[in-house]
């Protein structure tokens, strides 16, 4: 193993951090969180060869993004629906009310539009880095947060709109 | 929302919020905010959103790492399912996953690296099943578990592979009964049992064609219940039960012994 695979690997692992609050956000729950963490590390280590450089955080959020989208794919394929968006539902009260609050809403957000308002306020990336990730021009990535927070919005202030995926 | 000839544009309130303005256009936005209280209240309402999100999960990043993440152990993993037979592997896995335990509440150790996540999925609709179930009273099963033999007969022809259902006396578990529910490829079957004090643990059973693997460990959101999951022979198996660690072992350890030593052969 030369020096050069160490140093990936401890970028890698550097990340990991980061990749488990953003993959917990995304999908709001610990489980399923982790296992995507856990494909998001094997996938890129298996494709060291594939990364050119630049900006490996970014890279990592692309690969954890796109195969949160398979996994959405794949789950809408099936009959039985999980319950990921509920899990976060039931009735705890206290302290956790607000968090609460803002998981249930985040829940209402198309996908893609969740994915770009995490990676902005949780995950700190700037506008250009989420149009990498996404694969989108800047100005889509500020559509994508304007609606966003429209939503989160409109369903805090207790509006709730009809949600736009039941899932 | 905002006037076209407005000196701001709408995507400078949002990069004002996100720290993304340069200094000049950061003190300009705070002096327009100032006279527009609709916009900045606005703008507050997004500030305060953040900080929910950040609230909620920012602390994720700060939490010790499950061994699941070492990557060492996770390359190695992936790379010896193939060469190595699954038994050998789930045995070691067993004796690892009940005796180093430890971690932050996650103790599945072997043969889990390379697992897609549809094991994932499984646990999931477990979970779902179990807390679905367990709550009821009166109707938690459909078959009650004095009719055993009837249970076999009907889970295992509906399943398509012969059932051979755990008995735990000895951990002081009655069977309550089963029923069928969905599953990933067909159907799926779920035990219940109780004991003495009313806790109660259900074993979830479904044909998969996710590879095999070793016990996995799982807390579901909100703590209460956790779950160990494990492939073995094209079935995929889920104990659930409370969020007690010691106890989820124990009646695991019961379980698998039982199914996957006596068989639970294919039909």
């Amino acid at each position: 193993m030369g020096g050069g695979l160490a140093t990936f690997r401890q970028q890698v692992e550097a990340t990991i951090p980061a990749l488990r609050r953003y993959a917990r956000a995304l999908t709001r729950d610990g489980d399923v969180a982790d296992d995507l963490v856990q494909d998001t590390l094997l996938r890129a280590l298996r494709s060291e060869h594939l990364f050119h450089g630049g900006e490996l955080r970014s890279w990592m959020y692309t690969i954890l993004t796109n195969l949160n989208r398979n996994r959405l794919r794949s789950l809408a394929r099936r009959p039985i629906l999980s319950s990921i968006d509920d899990n976060d539902a039931p009735d705890l009260a206290g302290p956790e009310g607000g968090g609460r609050d803002i998981a249930r809403a985040l829940a209402t957000l198309v996908d893609e539009q969740r994915e770009a308002l995490l990676l902005v306020v949780l995950e700190g990336l700037s506008y250009r880095e989420v149009a990498e990730v996404q694969a989108i021009p800047i100005g889509t990535v500020m559509s994508r947060l304007a609606r966003a927070r429209a939503q989160i919005k409109s369903y805090l202030d207790g509006e709730r709109p009809t949600l736009r995926r039941v899932k | 929302m905002i006037d076209p000839n407005s000196p701001v544009h709408e995507d400078e309130l949002h990069a004002f919020v996100d720290g993304q303005l340069p200094a000049d256009r950061r003190e300009a936005v705070a002096a327009w905010l100032a006279e527009h209280p609709e916009q900045a209240a606005e703008v507050a309402a997004w500030q305060a959103q953040a900080e929910a999100i950040r609230a909620r999960y920012g602390a994720v990043a700060g939490e010790a790492l499950p061994t699941r993440f070492n990557l060492d152990q996770l390359m190695r993993d992936s790379g010896t399912r193939a060469r190595r037979p699954w038994r050998t592997m789930a045995a070691a896995a067993v004796i690892a996953a009940f005796v180093v335990g430890g971690g932050a509440g996650w103790m599945a150790r072997g043969a889990t690296a390379a697992v897609p996540t549809t094991t994932g999925s499984i646990t999931a609709d477990a979970l779902e099943a179990h807390e679905l179930y367990v709550v009821e009273v009166r109707h938690p099963v459909e078959v009650p578990g004095n009719e055993r033999d009837h249970m076999t007969q009907w889970l295992s022809k509906r399943l398509g592979y012969a059932q051979r259902i755990p008995d735990l006396q000895t951990l002081g578990l009655k069977l309550i009964g089963g029923r069928l529910l969905p599953g990933p490829t067909g159907a799926a079957a779920m035990y219940m049992y109780e004991g003495p004090t009313g806790e109660r643990f259900t074993l979830y059973c479904a044909k998969t064609t996710t590879p095999e693997s070793a016990l996995r460990f799982r807390e579901a959101a909100g703590d209460r219940f956790a779950a160990v999951t494990w492939v073995s022979e094209k079935a995929a198996y889920v104990v659930s039960g409370p969020a007690e660690r010691a106890r989820l072992e124990q009646v695991t350890k019961a379980i698998y012994d039982q199914v996957n030593k006596d068989g639970w052969k294919k039909s």
